[in-house]
Protein backbone atom coordinates (compact mmCIF):
# COMPACT_ATOMS: atom_id res chain seq x y z
CA UNK A 1 0.00 0.00 0.00
CA UNK A 2 1.28 3.61 -0.94
CA UNK A 3 1.99 5.78 1.92
CA UNK A 4 1.78 9.21 1.37
CA UNK A 5 4.94 10.39 1.96
CA UNK A 6 5.33 13.73 3.47
CA UNK A 7 7.80 16.05 5.03
CA UNK A 8 7.74 16.42 8.66
CA UNK A 9 11.02 17.80 9.20
CA UNK A 10 9.08 21.37 10.37
CA UNK A 11 12.01 23.83 11.18
CA UNK A 12 10.22 27.00 12.81
CA UNK A 13 9.26 27.05 16.23
CA UNK A 14 5.74 26.23 17.50
CA UNK A 15 3.53 25.51 20.40
CA UNK A 16 1.21 22.77 20.84
CA UNK A 17 -1.33 21.97 23.82
CA UNK A 18 -0.09 18.89 24.41
CA UNK A 19 -0.28 15.59 26.20
CA UNK A 20 2.93 14.33 28.07
CA UNK A 21 3.17 11.59 25.71
CA UNK A 22 2.55 13.35 22.81
CA UNK A 23 5.59 15.55 23.93
CA UNK A 24 7.89 12.53 24.03
CA UNK A 25 6.90 11.69 20.37
CA UNK A 26 7.57 14.99 19.71
CA UNK A 27 11.01 15.12 21.21
CA UNK A 28 11.82 12.03 19.62
CA UNK A 29 11.34 12.55 16.55
CA UNK A 30 13.17 15.72 17.01
CA UNK A 31 16.18 13.90 18.15
CA UNK A 32 15.99 11.94 14.66
CA UNK A 33 14.11 8.70 15.91
CA UNK A 34 12.99 6.61 13.07
CA UNK A 35 12.15 3.66 14.71
CA UNK A 36 9.66 2.29 17.49
CA UNK A 37 8.34 -1.34 18.31
CA UNK A 38 6.18 -1.92 20.95
CA UNK A 39 2.81 -2.92 22.25
CA UNK A 40 0.22 -0.56 23.81
CA UNK A 41 -0.40 -0.14 27.39
CA UNK A 42 -2.11 2.22 29.68
CA UNK A 43 -0.74 5.09 30.32
CA UNK A 44 1.88 4.97 27.39
CA UNK A 45 -0.55 3.83 24.46
CA UNK A 46 -0.51 7.54 23.46
CA UNK A 47 2.93 7.01 22.27
CA UNK A 48 2.64 4.15 20.39
CA UNK A 49 -0.69 5.78 19.01
CA UNK A 50 1.11 8.84 17.35
CA UNK A 51 4.32 6.80 16.49
CA UNK A 52 1.98 4.56 14.51
CA UNK A 53 0.08 8.08 13.18
CA UNK A 54 3.46 10.05 13.14
CA UNK A 55 6.61 7.42 11.51
CA UNK A 56 4.91 5.97 8.33
CA UNK A 57 4.95 9.78 7.13
CA UNK A 58 8.82 10.10 7.25
CA UNK A 59 10.69 9.02 4.03
CA UNK A 60 12.66 6.25 6.56
CA UNK A 61 9.95 5.65 9.09
CA UNK A 62 8.95 2.49 10.54
CA UNK A 63 5.87 1.49 13.57
CA UNK A 64 5.89 -1.86 13.98
CA UNK A 65 3.10 -3.38 16.70
CA UNK A 66 5.06 -6.14 17.72
CA UNK A 67 3.29 -9.35 19.87
CA UNK A 68 4.85 -8.42 23.33
CA UNK A 69 6.87 -6.01 25.30
CA UNK A 70 10.00 -8.91 25.26
CA UNK A 71 10.07 -8.82 21.04
CA UNK A 72 9.48 -5.30 20.91
CA UNK A 73 12.96 -4.49 22.40
CA UNK A 74 14.21 -6.93 20.40
CA UNK A 75 13.66 -5.11 17.22
CA UNK A 76 14.80 -2.18 18.90
CA UNK A 77 17.86 -3.40 19.53
CA UNK A 78 18.27 -5.20 16.01
CA UNK A 79 16.97 -1.31 15.02
CA UNK A 80 19.58 0.37 16.23
CA UNK A 81 22.70 -1.77 15.35
CA UNK A 82 21.22 -0.95 11.90
CA UNK A 83 22.06 2.45 12.46
CA UNK A 84 18.48 4.04 13.42
CA UNK A 85 17.54 5.83 16.63
CA UNK A 86 15.14 3.71 18.56
CA UNK A 87 12.59 3.40 20.98
CA UNK A 88 9.82 2.43 22.82
CA UNK A 89 7.79 2.81 25.19
CA UNK A 90 5.54 0.57 27.98
CA UNK A 91 4.52 0.66 31.34
CA UNK A 92 5.10 -1.65 34.45
CA UNK A 93 3.94 -4.75 33.27
CA UNK A 94 5.83 -4.54 29.60
CA UNK A 95 8.80 -3.24 31.58
CA UNK A 96 9.22 -6.50 33.47
CA UNK A 97 9.36 -8.10 30.30
CA UNK A 98 12.10 -6.39 28.97
CA UNK A 99 14.22 -7.17 31.53
CA UNK A 100 16.18 -8.90 30.10
CA UNK A 101 16.74 -7.20 26.56
CA UNK A 102 18.03 -4.39 28.85
CA UNK A 103 20.72 -6.16 29.94
CA UNK A 104 21.56 -7.45 26.57
CA UNK A 105 21.64 -4.00 25.09
CA UNK A 106 23.90 -2.80 27.95
CA UNK A 107 26.38 -5.51 27.08
CA UNK A 108 26.35 -5.16 23.46
CA UNK A 109 26.24 -1.38 23.90
CA UNK A 110 23.86 -0.46 22.31
CA UNK A 111 22.07 3.09 21.87
CA UNK A 112 17.90 2.99 22.08
CA UNK A 113 15.41 4.76 24.45
CA UNK A 114 12.82 3.01 26.41
CA UNK A 115 9.84 5.46 28.08
CA UNK A 116 8.40 3.37 30.84
CA UNK A 117 5.43 5.81 32.42
CA UNK A 118 4.59 4.37 35.47
CA UNK A 119 1.46 3.36 37.33
CA UNK A 120 0.18 1.43 40.44
CA UNK A 121 1.75 -1.77 40.55
CA UNK A 122 2.64 -4.75 41.09
CA UNK A 123 1.74 -6.92 38.07
CA UNK A 124 -1.24 -5.33 36.44
CA UNK A 125 -2.32 -3.03 39.52
CA UNK A 126 -4.09 -0.07 38.55
CA UNK A 127 -3.92 0.65 34.68
CA UNK A 128 -4.96 4.09 35.04
CA UNK A 129 -3.35 5.78 38.19
CA UNK A 130 0.36 7.10 38.89
CA UNK A 131 2.87 5.80 41.02
CA UNK A 132 6.62 5.50 41.15
CA UNK A 133 7.37 1.81 42.17
CA UNK A 134 9.90 1.38 39.04
CA UNK A 135 12.67 3.67 40.16
CA UNK A 136 14.82 1.02 41.42
CA UNK A 137 14.01 -1.96 38.73
CA UNK A 138 14.76 0.87 36.04
CA UNK A 139 18.60 0.10 38.13
CA UNK A 140 18.53 -2.91 38.88
CA UNK A 141 15.63 -4.64 36.62
CA UNK A 142 17.83 -6.79 34.47
CA UNK A 143 20.65 -9.16 36.12
CA UNK A 144 24.31 -8.79 36.37
CA UNK A 145 26.19 -5.90 37.28
CA UNK A 146 25.66 -3.51 34.85
CA UNK A 147 26.11 0.70 34.30
CA UNK A 148 22.41 2.65 33.07
CA UNK A 149 20.97 5.78 32.38
CA UNK A 150 17.70 6.48 33.81
CA UNK A 151 15.84 9.77 33.71
CA UNK A 152 12.96 11.49 34.77
CA UNK A 153 10.47 14.49 33.53
CA UNK A 154 8.03 16.43 35.56
CA UNK A 155 5.95 18.48 33.14
CA UNK A 156 4.91 18.19 29.88
CA UNK A 157 7.88 20.68 28.08
CA UNK A 158 10.10 18.33 30.40
CA UNK A 159 9.02 14.96 28.64
CA UNK A 160 9.79 16.53 25.37
CA UNK A 161 13.12 18.17 26.22
CA UNK A 162 14.19 14.79 28.79
CA UNK A 163 13.36 12.96 25.13
CA UNK A 164 15.59 14.45 23.47
CA UNK A 165 18.44 13.87 26.53
CA UNK A 166 17.65 10.22 26.77
CA UNK A 167 18.52 10.10 22.90
CA UNK A 168 21.32 12.13 22.90
CA UNK A 169 22.88 10.73 25.94
CA UNK A 170 22.08 7.23 24.27
CA UNK A 171 23.57 7.83 20.91
CA UNK A 172 26.85 9.53 22.82
CA UNK A 173 27.47 7.09 25.53
CA UNK A 174 26.05 3.90 23.34
CA UNK A 175 23.58 2.60 26.49
CA UNK A 176 20.46 2.27 26.77
CA UNK A 177 18.22 5.22 28.24
CA UNK A 178 15.43 4.70 30.26
CA UNK A 179 13.05 7.75 30.59
CA UNK A 180 10.46 7.29 33.86
CA UNK A 181 7.43 8.97 33.67
CA UNK A 182 4.20 8.67 35.63
CA UNK A 183 0.84 8.60 34.97
CA UNK A 184 0.12 12.09 36.08
CA UNK A 185 2.79 13.60 33.82
CA UNK A 186 1.90 11.27 30.53
CA UNK A 187 -1.60 12.24 30.95
CA UNK A 188 -1.02 16.41 31.63
CA UNK A 189 -1.95 18.82 28.68
CA UNK A 190 0.23 21.75 28.67
CA UNK A 191 1.35 24.14 26.43
CA UNK A 192 4.86 23.34 25.16
CA UNK A 193 7.17 25.08 22.45
CA UNK A 194 8.40 22.48 20.13
CA UNK A 195 12.32 24.45 19.79
CA UNK A 196 13.70 24.81 16.23
CA UNK A 197 15.52 21.69 14.93
CA UNK A 198 18.65 24.27 13.81
CA UNK A 199 19.40 24.86 17.16
CA UNK A 200 18.91 22.27 19.85
CA UNK A 201 21.57 19.83 20.18
CA UNK A 202 21.12 16.58 18.53
CA UNK A 203 23.73 14.06 19.24
CA UNK A 204 24.17 11.02 16.60
CA UNK A 205 26.66 8.10 17.15
CA UNK A 206 29.93 8.27 16.18
CA UNK A 207 30.90 5.76 13.44
CA UNK A 208 34.42 4.33 12.31
CA UNK A 209 36.24 6.78 10.54
CA UNK A 210 39.36 4.22 9.62
CA UNK A 211 39.19 1.83 6.77
CA UNK A 212 36.90 -1.28 7.33
CA UNK A 213 39.97 -3.68 7.50
CA UNK A 214 41.65 -1.81 10.59
CA UNK A 215 37.95 -1.80 12.73
CA UNK A 216 38.30 -3.06 15.65
CA UNK A 217 34.59 -2.89 17.12
CA UNK A 218 35.30 -2.88 21.07
CA UNK A 219 38.38 -1.68 21.24
CA UNK A 220 39.71 0.21 24.22
CA UNK A 221 40.35 4.28 23.93
CA UNK A 222 39.93 7.02 26.46
CA UNK A 223 36.84 8.01 26.17
CA UNK A 224 35.66 4.33 26.89
CA UNK A 225 32.42 4.24 23.75
CA UNK A 226 33.61 2.58 20.69
CA UNK A 227 32.66 3.92 17.84
CA UNK A 228 29.89 2.56 15.93
CA UNK A 229 28.97 1.60 12.18
CA UNK A 230 25.56 0.24 11.53
CA UNK A 231 25.33 -2.97 10.05
CA UNK A 232 26.02 -3.45 6.21
CA UNK A 233 28.05 -0.13 6.10
CA UNK A 234 31.18 -2.83 4.79
CA UNK A 235 32.16 -2.44 8.71
CA UNK A 236 32.48 -6.65 10.22
CA UNK A 237 31.33 -6.61 14.07
CA UNK A 238 30.11 -9.97 15.70
CA UNK A 239 27.44 -8.91 17.97
CA UNK A 240 26.73 -11.32 21.58
CA UNK A 241 25.10 -10.85 24.81
CA UNK A 242 28.54 -13.26 25.99
CA UNK A 243 31.13 -11.58 27.29
CA UNK A 244 33.70 -10.43 25.00
CA UNK A 245 36.80 -9.23 23.81
CA UNK A 246 37.61 -6.07 21.65
CA UNK A 247 36.83 -7.87 18.26
CA UNK A 248 33.29 -8.61 19.58
CA UNK A 249 34.00 -12.46 19.70
CA UNK A 250 33.21 -14.56 23.21
CA UNK A 251 35.67 -14.62 25.98
CA UNK A 252 36.07 -15.67 29.31
CA UNK A 253 39.57 -15.03 29.91
CA UNK A 254 39.76 -12.88 33.29
CA UNK A 255 42.07 -9.87 32.02
CA UNK A 256 39.99 -9.25 28.85
CA UNK A 257 36.39 -10.03 30.96
CA UNK A 258 37.67 -7.34 33.28
CA UNK A 259 38.50 -4.51 30.83
CA UNK A 260 35.50 -4.85 29.06
CA UNK A 261 33.39 -4.87 32.27
CA UNK A 262 35.33 -2.25 33.44
CA UNK A 263 35.01 -0.05 29.94
CA UNK A 264 31.10 -0.42 30.35
CA UNK A 265 31.15 1.36 33.55
CA UNK A 266 33.84 3.77 32.88
CA UNK A 267 32.20 5.12 29.76
CA UNK A 268 29.28 6.65 32.11
CA UNK A 269 31.06 7.28 35.46
CA UNK A 270 34.17 9.30 33.73
CA UNK A 271 31.47 11.55 32.57
CA UNK A 272 28.95 11.63 35.34
CA UNK A 273 28.78 15.59 35.14
CA UNK A 274 27.22 15.19 31.41
CA UNK A 275 24.81 12.95 33.05
CA UNK A 276 23.65 14.72 35.90
CA UNK A 277 20.32 16.77 35.23
CA UNK A 278 19.31 18.95 38.28
CA UNK A 279 17.08 21.53 38.99
CA UNK A 280 17.08 23.75 42.20
CA UNK A 281 14.22 26.30 43.24
CA UNK A 282 15.17 28.49 46.07
CA UNK A 283 18.29 26.47 47.24
CA UNK A 284 20.87 29.21 48.17
CA UNK A 285 19.82 29.75 51.88
CA UNK A 286 17.17 27.13 52.56
CA UNK A 287 17.55 24.70 56.19
CA UNK A 288 15.67 22.01 54.65
CA UNK A 289 15.90 20.61 51.28
CA UNK A 290 12.77 18.25 49.47
CA UNK A 291 14.54 16.26 46.73
CA UNK A 292 11.50 15.16 44.52
CA UNK A 293 11.63 13.75 40.65
CA UNK A 294 7.90 13.06 38.69
CA UNK A 295 4.98 14.70 39.13
CA UNK A 296 5.88 14.72 42.82
CA UNK A 297 8.39 17.70 42.02
CA UNK A 298 5.61 20.04 41.19
CA UNK A 299 3.23 19.46 44.57
CA UNK A 300 6.92 19.96 45.90
CA UNK A 301 7.24 22.89 44.07
CA UNK A 302 4.52 24.57 44.93
CA UNK A 303 4.99 23.37 49.00
CA UNK A 304 8.05 24.74 48.72
CA UNK A 305 6.83 28.01 47.82
CA UNK A 306 3.84 28.54 50.30
CA UNK A 307 6.76 27.33 53.28
CA UNK A 308 8.56 30.41 52.70
CA UNK A 309 5.41 32.35 52.63
CA UNK A 310 4.93 30.49 56.26
CA UNK A 311 8.79 31.63 57.06
CA UNK A 312 10.63 27.98 56.53
CA UNK A 313 13.50 28.57 54.72
CA UNK A 314 12.84 25.69 52.65
CA UNK A 315 14.62 24.42 49.04
CA UNK A 316 13.90 22.17 46.25
CA UNK A 317 16.04 19.62 44.59
CA UNK A 318 14.69 18.51 41.22
CA UNK A 319 16.20 15.10 40.26
CA UNK A 320 15.87 14.56 36.28
CA UNK A 321 18.94 12.06 36.48
CA UNK A 322 18.21 9.74 38.58
CA UNK A 323 20.93 7.13 37.90
CA UNK A 324 23.91 7.13 38.11
CA UNK A 325 22.24 8.90 41.13
CA UNK A 326 23.30 13.28 41.28
CA UNK A 327 25.27 12.22 44.42
CA UNK A 328 27.34 15.19 44.47
CA UNK A 329 24.03 17.63 44.59
CA UNK A 330 22.39 15.73 47.00
CA UNK A 331 25.81 15.53 49.31
CA UNK A 332 26.02 19.67 48.80
CA UNK A 333 22.77 19.76 50.37
CA UNK A 334 23.33 17.25 52.96
CA UNK A 335 25.97 19.04 54.44
CA UNK A 336 24.00 22.46 54.09
CA UNK A 337 20.33 21.65 55.36
CA UNK A 338 18.86 20.39 59.39
CA UNK A 339 17.03 18.04 57.58
CA UNK A 340 15.59 16.45 53.55
CA UNK A 341 12.29 15.29 52.85
CA UNK A 342 12.34 12.83 50.01
CA UNK A 343 8.63 12.63 49.20
CA UNK A 344 7.73 9.66 46.53
CA UNK A 345 4.77 7.38 45.32
CA UNK A 346 6.49 4.16 46.54
CA UNK A 347 7.54 3.01 50.01
CA UNK A 348 11.12 4.69 49.71
CA UNK A 349 13.13 3.92 46.35
CA UNK A 350 14.88 7.34 46.14
CA UNK A 351 15.08 7.64 49.76
CA UNK A 352 17.14 5.09 50.05
CA UNK A 353 19.57 6.26 48.00
CA UNK A 354 19.47 9.69 49.53
CA UNK A 355 20.21 8.00 53.28
CA UNK A 356 23.09 5.84 51.98
CA UNK A 357 24.77 9.13 50.66
CA UNK A 358 23.40 10.40 54.01
CA UNK A 359 25.35 8.37 55.91
CA UNK A 360 24.33 10.08 58.97
CA UNK A 361 25.23 13.71 58.12
CA UNK A 362 21.62 14.97 58.37
CA UNK A 363 17.99 14.02 59.09
CA UNK A 364 16.24 12.44 56.18
CA UNK A 365 12.50 12.54 56.15
CA UNK A 366 10.44 10.17 54.30
CA UNK A 367 6.62 11.01 52.85
CA UNK A 368 5.18 7.70 50.71
CA UNK A 369 2.28 7.26 49.24
CA UNK A 370 0.54 4.04 47.09
CA UNK A 371 -2.78 4.84 46.74
CA UNK A 372 -2.57 5.66 42.83
CA UNK A 373 -3.06 9.04 43.93
CA UNK A 374 -0.50 11.69 43.53
CA UNK A 375 1.37 13.42 46.96
CA UNK A 376 -0.50 16.82 47.56
CA UNK A 377 1.30 20.21 48.50
CA UNK A 378 -0.61 20.16 51.65
CA UNK A 379 0.81 16.62 52.77
CA UNK A 380 4.59 18.06 51.99
CA UNK A 381 4.13 21.14 53.52
CA UNK A 382 3.15 19.69 56.85
CA UNK A 383 6.47 17.92 56.79
CA UNK A 384 8.67 20.35 56.02
CA UNK A 385 7.15 22.54 58.77
CA UNK A 386 8.24 19.94 61.39
CA UNK A 387 11.31 18.96 59.64
CA UNK B 1 0.42 37.33 23.98
CA UNK B 2 -0.51 38.93 26.91
CA UNK B 3 -4.05 36.85 28.53
CA UNK B 4 -6.82 39.81 28.79
CA UNK B 5 -7.32 38.85 32.21
CA UNK B 6 -5.15 38.43 35.22
CA UNK B 7 -6.00 35.26 37.30
CA UNK B 8 -4.29 33.79 39.84
CA UNK B 9 -5.16 29.98 40.20
CA UNK B 10 -8.40 29.26 38.48
CA UNK B 11 -9.51 25.58 39.53
CA UNK B 12 -12.03 23.81 36.83
CA UNK B 13 -13.30 20.44 36.78
CA UNK B 14 -15.59 18.77 34.31
CA UNK B 15 -16.84 15.28 35.57
CA UNK B 16 -19.66 12.68 34.56
CA UNK B 17 -19.25 9.43 32.69
CA UNK B 18 -16.94 7.86 30.50
CA UNK B 19 -18.60 8.64 26.95
CA UNK B 20 -19.72 12.14 27.34
CA UNK B 21 -16.99 13.65 25.64
CA UNK B 22 -15.41 15.25 29.00
CA UNK B 23 -12.02 14.48 27.41
CA UNK B 24 -12.33 16.01 24.57
CA UNK B 25 -14.07 19.25 26.14
CA UNK B 26 -10.75 19.51 28.71
CA UNK B 27 -8.89 19.57 25.46
CA UNK B 28 -10.57 21.89 23.49
CA UNK B 29 -11.29 24.36 26.42
CA UNK B 30 -7.19 24.17 27.24
CA UNK B 31 -6.20 24.42 23.76
CA UNK B 32 -8.47 27.97 23.29
CA UNK B 33 -7.27 29.07 26.86
CA UNK B 34 -3.56 28.29 26.38
CA UNK B 35 -2.51 28.46 22.78
CA UNK B 36 -5.27 31.93 21.28
CA UNK B 37 -5.70 33.57 25.20
CA UNK B 38 -1.79 32.71 26.03
CA UNK B 39 -2.65 31.40 29.69
CA UNK B 40 -1.20 28.77 31.44
CA UNK B 41 -3.03 25.76 31.60
CA UNK B 42 -2.56 22.51 32.97
CA UNK B 43 -5.21 19.69 32.27
CA UNK B 44 -4.77 16.34 33.81
CA UNK B 45 -7.90 13.40 33.76
CA UNK B 46 -8.74 10.64 35.80
CA UNK B 47 -10.77 8.26 34.44
CA UNK B 48 -11.40 4.03 35.38
CA UNK B 49 -10.67 1.38 33.01
CA UNK B 50 -13.87 1.28 31.47
CA UNK B 51 -14.37 2.71 28.04
CA UNK B 52 -17.57 4.03 28.86
CA UNK B 53 -19.95 4.09 31.82
CA UNK B 54 -17.18 4.37 34.55
CA UNK B 55 -16.53 8.05 36.11
CA UNK B 56 -14.43 10.51 34.34
CA UNK B 57 -13.44 13.66 34.78
CA UNK B 58 -10.96 16.44 33.42
CA UNK B 59 -9.38 18.81 35.56
CA UNK B 60 -8.07 22.19 34.57
CA UNK B 61 -6.07 24.72 36.31
CA UNK B 62 -5.86 27.98 34.55
CA UNK B 63 -3.48 30.59 35.57
CA UNK B 64 -1.20 33.57 34.34
CA UNK B 65 1.40 32.73 36.08
CA UNK B 66 3.06 29.01 35.81
CA UNK B 67 1.76 26.05 37.08
CA UNK B 68 3.15 23.92 39.45
CA UNK B 69 0.52 21.94 41.15
CA UNK B 70 -1.27 20.84 38.38
CA UNK B 71 -4.15 19.27 40.11
CA UNK B 72 -7.07 21.17 41.47
CA UNK B 73 -7.34 21.29 45.08
CA UNK B 74 -10.24 23.97 46.00
CA UNK B 75 -12.74 24.12 42.65
CA UNK B 76 -13.87 27.68 41.52
CA UNK B 77 -15.96 26.01 39.04
CA UNK B 78 -17.52 22.34 39.17
CA UNK B 79 -19.56 21.39 35.47
CA UNK B 80 -21.16 18.11 36.46
CA UNK B 81 -23.02 15.71 33.77
CA UNK B 82 -24.13 13.35 35.84
CA UNK B 83 -26.16 12.81 39.55
CA UNK B 84 -23.21 10.56 41.12
CA UNK B 85 -20.71 13.40 39.79
CA UNK B 86 -22.63 15.84 41.54
CA UNK B 87 -22.78 14.16 44.74
CA UNK B 88 -19.23 13.38 44.95
CA UNK B 89 -17.43 16.60 43.78
CA UNK B 90 -19.41 19.06 45.44
CA UNK B 91 -17.49 18.87 48.38
CA UNK B 92 -14.52 19.97 46.74
CA UNK B 93 -15.84 23.07 45.64
CA UNK B 94 -14.58 26.25 47.54
CA UNK B 95 -16.75 28.37 49.40
CA UNK B 96 -18.27 30.54 47.24
CA UNK B 97 -17.81 28.59 43.77
CA UNK B 98 -19.75 27.71 40.96
CA UNK B 99 -21.60 24.65 40.10
CA UNK B 100 -22.82 24.19 36.33
CA UNK B 101 -24.98 21.08 35.87
CA UNK B 102 -26.74 19.51 32.85
CA UNK B 103 -30.42 19.17 34.58
CA UNK B 104 -31.64 16.85 32.56
CA UNK B 105 -29.54 14.63 34.27
CA UNK B 106 -28.85 16.07 37.47
CA UNK B 107 -32.03 15.84 39.13
CA UNK B 108 -30.84 16.89 42.78
CA UNK B 109 -28.76 19.66 43.19
CA UNK B 110 -26.82 20.07 46.73
CA UNK B 111 -27.55 24.16 46.61
CA UNK B 112 -30.23 26.22 45.41
CA UNK B 113 -26.94 28.57 43.89
CA UNK B 114 -26.56 27.06 40.41
CA UNK B 115 -26.13 26.98 36.72
CA UNK B 116 -28.35 24.66 35.29
CA UNK B 117 -28.92 23.98 31.43
CA UNK B 118 -30.37 20.91 30.01
CA UNK B 119 -27.09 20.36 27.75
CA UNK B 120 -28.06 16.44 26.88
CA UNK B 121 -31.69 16.62 25.76
CA UNK B 122 -30.94 20.55 24.06
CA UNK B 123 -28.09 18.40 22.18
CA UNK B 124 -30.70 15.61 21.28
CA UNK B 125 -33.37 17.18 20.25
CA UNK B 126 -32.41 20.59 18.95
CA UNK B 127 -29.26 18.78 16.84
CA UNK B 128 -30.70 15.21 16.43
CA UNK B 129 -26.69 14.36 18.16
CA UNK B 130 -26.72 13.28 21.78
CA UNK B 131 -22.62 13.20 21.37
CA UNK B 132 -22.71 17.41 20.69
CA UNK B 133 -23.87 17.60 24.28
CA UNK B 134 -20.13 18.67 25.29
CA UNK B 135 -19.81 21.35 22.70
CA UNK B 136 -23.51 22.54 24.35
CA UNK B 137 -21.86 23.00 27.06
CA UNK B 138 -18.92 24.66 26.05
CA UNK B 139 -21.08 26.88 24.10
CA UNK B 140 -22.48 27.75 27.55
CA UNK B 141 -19.25 28.23 29.59
CA UNK B 142 -17.93 30.46 26.76
CA UNK B 143 -21.13 32.89 28.27
CA UNK B 144 -21.16 32.12 31.78
CA UNK B 145 -17.11 32.62 32.34
CA UNK B 146 -15.69 35.69 31.33
CA UNK B 147 -12.03 34.74 30.48
CA UNK B 148 -13.26 31.86 27.86
CA UNK B 149 -13.82 34.10 25.12
CA UNK B 150 -16.12 32.56 22.28
CA UNK B 151 -13.70 33.37 19.35
CA UNK B 152 -10.84 31.66 20.96
CA UNK B 153 -13.23 28.51 21.70
CA UNK B 154 -14.13 28.51 18.27
CA UNK B 155 -10.51 28.42 17.27
CA UNK B 156 -9.34 25.76 19.64
CA UNK B 157 -12.35 24.24 17.94
CA UNK B 158 -10.48 24.25 14.59
CA UNK B 159 -7.53 22.78 15.43
CA UNK B 160 -8.11 20.31 17.95
CA UNK B 161 -11.00 18.64 15.97
CA UNK B 162 -11.02 17.15 12.05
CA UNK B 163 -12.83 19.73 9.77
CA UNK B 164 -15.26 16.93 9.26
CA UNK B 165 -17.16 17.41 12.33
CA UNK B 166 -16.57 21.12 12.71
CA UNK B 167 -19.21 22.49 11.38
CA UNK B 168 -22.24 20.53 13.33
CA UNK B 169 -19.55 21.33 16.59
CA UNK B 170 -19.78 24.88 15.80
CA UNK B 171 -23.56 24.58 15.65
CA UNK B 172 -23.51 22.82 18.97
CA UNK B 173 -21.29 25.44 20.42
CA UNK B 174 -23.73 28.42 18.58
CA UNK B 175 -26.98 26.86 20.31
CA UNK B 176 -25.17 26.25 24.00
CA UNK B 177 -24.09 29.71 23.48
CA UNK B 178 -27.69 31.35 22.79
CA UNK B 179 -29.69 28.83 25.32
CA UNK B 180 -27.00 30.03 27.81
CA UNK B 181 -27.66 33.50 27.19
CA UNK B 182 -31.46 33.26 27.41
CA UNK B 183 -31.55 31.74 30.79
CA UNK B 184 -28.54 33.88 32.44
CA UNK B 185 -28.43 37.55 30.80
CA UNK B 186 -26.74 38.98 33.12
CA UNK B 187 -22.93 37.34 33.62
CA UNK B 188 -20.20 39.01 35.35
CA UNK B 189 -17.69 40.73 33.32
CA UNK B 190 -15.17 39.52 35.99
CA UNK B 191 -14.90 36.50 37.72
CA UNK B 192 -15.85 37.12 41.30
CA UNK B 193 -17.19 34.38 44.01
CA UNK B 194 -20.59 34.51 44.83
Amino acid sequence: MPTKVKKNHRKEERSLFALGNEAVVEGALLAGCSFFAGYPITPSTEIAEIMAERLPRLPDGVFIQMEDEIASLGAVIGASLAGRKSMTATSGPGFSLMQEHIGYASMTEVPLVIVNVMRGGPSTGLPTSPAQGDVQQARWGTHGDHPIIVLSASNVQECLDMTVRAFNLSEKYRSPVILLLDEITAHTREKIQIPNRETYEIFSRIKPSMPPEWFVPYEESMRGVPPMPALGEGYRFHVTGLTHDVNGYPTSRPEEVEKLMQRLFRKIDQFFYDIQIIEETACEDAEVVVIAYGCVARSAHLAVLQARELGTRAGLLKLKTLFPFPRPAVERFIRQCRAVIVPEMNMGQMSREVKRVNNGLSSVRTLNRIDGQIITPAEILKVLQKA
Amino acid sequence: MKPPYEIQRFELRLSGLGGQGILTLGKVLGAGLALEEGYFVAQTQSYGPEARGGASRSDLVISSQPISYPKPEQLDLLVALSQEACNQYYRHLKQGGYLLVDDSLVKQTPTNIYWGLPFTTLAKEKLGMVQAANMVLLGALAHLVPFVVPRAMKKGLETSLSPKFLESNLKAFQLGMTQAKKKYPNVQTQWTSF
